[in-house]
């Protein structure tokens, strides 16, 4: 821990005695107090937070030991529900944060935690939000190290808002962007596309289907060392969250002004969301993922990548999904399942599900 | 996944292929213009775009998206009175989830909701006359909408809620029925098509004599059509197939879900619940005599239209707009002037660009428009 402790806390901790969240425990006082450490402090254990200094303190020397860039990234969590299949919204939050950290090739370090409370929300709810979180970030080998807690009116937020901010350092030598992709680089994906998106709309409990769909959510800082161990000259990666591959496949053809080229056969799809796309019309590419990468390798690093991406457990259905072409640049063309072809576009709006 | 993949076997689809190649080309050699076939359902146009099945195609082919997206032909007034009924204060507005994004003259329903309109989506009528038990204080209205595809769960939904007592219950009727639009199709003057793909979902209930007069009167093949680009193609070629046989009759390729004659039960229902109104409001086609049904004066208290005031003020469509053009062939989406300019997914002022399966919007969306213009830039 390379963070400075300015003081050994003393002070004995609180503690919550009710079994839900009032505007007290957001009011600035004792309450509130209590909460935190009841809560936070007692969660996310380490001596930079339970210090409740108003920031936290690193010393730059020990930063630098990691690289040479510092990387910054900011993410809020509002995800109905808090609870759902392969997670929660505690899990995503330090997940999220921590990939898009990973994600330009930064070693992820600290995080930040602020939540948003709405009144009433059971105290225990939020003790094993904090907890999931605190596993999660523990596994992860991030620290979080500073917070805020606010408390708002019934109604006013859903629950429980998150929103964490991560520091990372990038290692010297990475070069990761949007824009570096040339024609000719294949463009892989790490597995199974859209059980994020498929697990959510299920959960949310509309439409009743008993299907095993759950998010994929994970921390991927592993999984990318190992790819840039194997391919050091990646050219771009990024975690395919809301919009799916369709979308971040669009933004780097944009970016990069190439075309990109996708072989629907070689998109790897779980049949559950499969099925899951066909009852409701939706498209898998545009599904939200929570533990898959998109990344663009040169065409002689390929087989690397995909071998250590295939020997990584959050990998092993990796799959060369198709190639950047110096045709039709900034257009995402798939070739379908059925032999034929088709664009691959930005979504306009929401996906919502078709009549009939 | 079973009973899927099967139809959409790409080495099944070259044999088709190769067959419709032959015969579109011979048919193509005594004519001065490509063949015309309308797949008349919003269902088909999105499969043939979702499976790139136009690029497959001979040029000697062209494919007429027609009319049978009930979501793109709404009419603008009649979201408007979505909207005006989901601002009363006491009421739950439910919708099928694509019907939210269509443009009202001021006002989608997905804004209404945003301004604090209580809009839900729901997946089925039934659904929402759950909403409506659970919440017996608030008058839950379900947007009724599609062809006879939605009609028969709409209708017994209406049966069951008549059944059960439930008086918080209403539907804003919008069915709309696709024979007579399919005539008013033929009897533009304009008109060049060469034969159709019939819509399977449709055909499901009402069975295939309907369509008789299409081949007796008009004299054009029909090929009642499934959804998996299989079933596509063999439409197609069993369309070409009539042609080049020299006959005009209604065939059905989608046997394992369409009956001869229909759903007698979901016909019974539409019938008891429905009657034909004298005309419907069309966007994009106008107004369509008997084009669309109405709710029996028994079940007027399940009417929305009949329980509260609702304007029906008809808004006409813009004038630069050219979807009746396109849905009737004469012009391809992209001809239009106003195609990927002033009528985009986000601005829609068309009915086509309006949802996924609308033919402007799916080119908009997944076609090559750019290789079109280099094919036609070069011949």
């Amino acid at each position: 821990m390379n963070v400075v402790p300015l003081h050994r806390s003393v002070r004995r901790a609180g503690q919550v005695n009710v079994p839900k969240i009032t505007m007290a425990h957001g009011g600035g006082g004792k309450a509130m107090r209590d909460l935190i450490d009841d809560v936070f402090v007692s969660a996310f254990d380490n001596e930079a937070l339970s210090a409740l200094d108003d920031q936290a303190r690193f010393e730059l020397a020990a930063l630098a030991a990691h690289g040479d860039r510092l990387a910054l990234t900011t993410d809020s969590y509002v995800i109905h529900p808090l609870h759902f299949p392969g997670g929660d919204i505690g899990k995503l939050a330090v997940c999220g944060t921590v990939n898009d950290l990973a994600v330009g090739g930064a070693k992820p370090l600290y995080l930040t935690c602020a939540v948003i409370i709405e009144e009433g929300l059971d105290v225990d709810i939020l003790r094993g939000i904090a907890a999931s979180m605190a596993r999660t970030a523990r596994e992860a080998g991030v620290a979080i190290v500073t917070g805020d807690t606010k408390v708002v009116d019934k109604g006013a937020c859903d629950k429980l808002f998150i929103n964490t901010t991560g520091i990372g350092v990038i290692r010297t030598g990475i070069e990761l962007g949007a824009h570096r992709v040339r024609p000719g680089d294949a463009i892989l994906v790490n597995g199974l596309l859209g059980d994020h998106g498929a697990a959510i709309l299920n959960a949310r409990g509309d439409m009743k289907l008993s299907t095993p769909l759950a998010s994929d959510c994970a921390a991927l800082h592993g999984l990318i060392d190992a790819l840039l161990a194997a391919a050091p000259g990646t050219r771009f990666i990024r975690d395919a969250t809301r919009g799916g591959i369709a979308t971040v496949l669009n933004e780097v053809a944009d970016a990069s002004q190439v075309g990109i080229e996708i072989d629907e056969t070689r998109t790897p799809l779980r049949e559950e969301v499969r099925g899951f796309c066909e009852i409701l019309g939706l498209d898998p590419l545009y599904l939200a993922n929570e533990g898959k990468i998109v990344c663009a390798v040169p065409p002689e690093e390929a087989e690397a990548a995909l071998a250590a991406l295939r020997a990584h457990p959050l990998g092993r259905e990796a799959s060369i999904i198709g190639h950047a072409s110096g045709d039709r640049p900034g257009r995402v063309v798939m070739h379908t399942v059925f032999g034929g072809r088709r664009i691959v576009d930005m979504l306009v709006g929401e996906q919502l599900p078709r009549i009939c | 996944m079973k009973y899927v993949d099967e139809f959409r076997d790409p080495e099944k689809a070259k044999l088709l292929l190769k067959e419709i190649h032959a015969l579109a080309g011979g048919l193509r050699a005594g004519m001065q213009r490509p063949l015309q076939i309308m797949e008349v359902c919003g269902g088909h146009t999105h499969a043939i775009f979702r499976y790139g099945i136009e690029s497959m195609l001979p040029d000697a082919i062209e494919l007429i998206h027609g009319p049978g997206c009930p979501v793109c032909v709404l009419p603008m007034g009649r979201v408007d009175d979505c909207v005006t009924l989901a601002e009363h204060p006491n009421v739950i507005f439910t919708t099928f989830g694509d019907a939210m994004r269509v443009p009202g003259s001021k006002k989608s329903l997905l804004q209404a909701k945003s301004e604090g309109c209580d809009v839900r989506m729901v997946y089925s009528p039934l659904d929402a006359l759950k909403l409506a038990k659970d919440n017996p204080d608030k008058e839950v209205i379900f947007f009724a909408l599609g062809f006879e595809t939605t009609m028969p769960s709409t209708a017994m939904t209406v049966l069951q809620a008549e059944r059960e007592g439930i008086r918080n219950f209403s539907l804003f009727c919008n069915h709309i029925t696709i024979i007579p639009t399919v005539k008013a199709i033929l009897d533009s003057p304009e008109l060049t098509l060469d034969g159709f793909l019939g819509p399977g979902h449709v055909s499901m209930v009402i069975g295939n004599e309907p369509y008789a007069f299409i081949a007796e009167h008009y004299r054009k093949p029909l090929v009642v059509a499934g959804f998996e680009p299989l079933d596509v193609l063999q439409s197609i070629w069993m369309v070409l197939k009539q042609l080049d046989e020299g006959r005009c009759t209604v065939e059905n390729q989608y046997s394992r879900v369409v009956p001869e004659d229909g759903n007698a039960v979901a016909l019974d229902a539409i019938g008891r619940v429905f009657e034909l109104r004298e005309f419907f409001e069309w966007r994009g086609l106008g107004s369509i005599d008997h084009s669309g049904v109405r709710m029996r004066a028994p079940y007027a208290q399940y009417d929305a239209e009949r329980k509260f005031a609702i304007k029906s003020i008809k808004i006409a469509d813009p004038k630069s707009c050219q979807c009746g053009e396109v849905l009737k062939g004469v012009i391809k989406p992209w001809e239009c002037k106003v195609f990927g300019s002033a009528c985009t997914p986000e601005t829609p002022l068309g009915a086509l660009m309006v949802s996924s399966e609308g033919a402007c919007a799916a080119y908009y969306q997944f076609g090559d428009v750019e290789k079109i213009h280099q094919k036609r830039a070069a011949s």
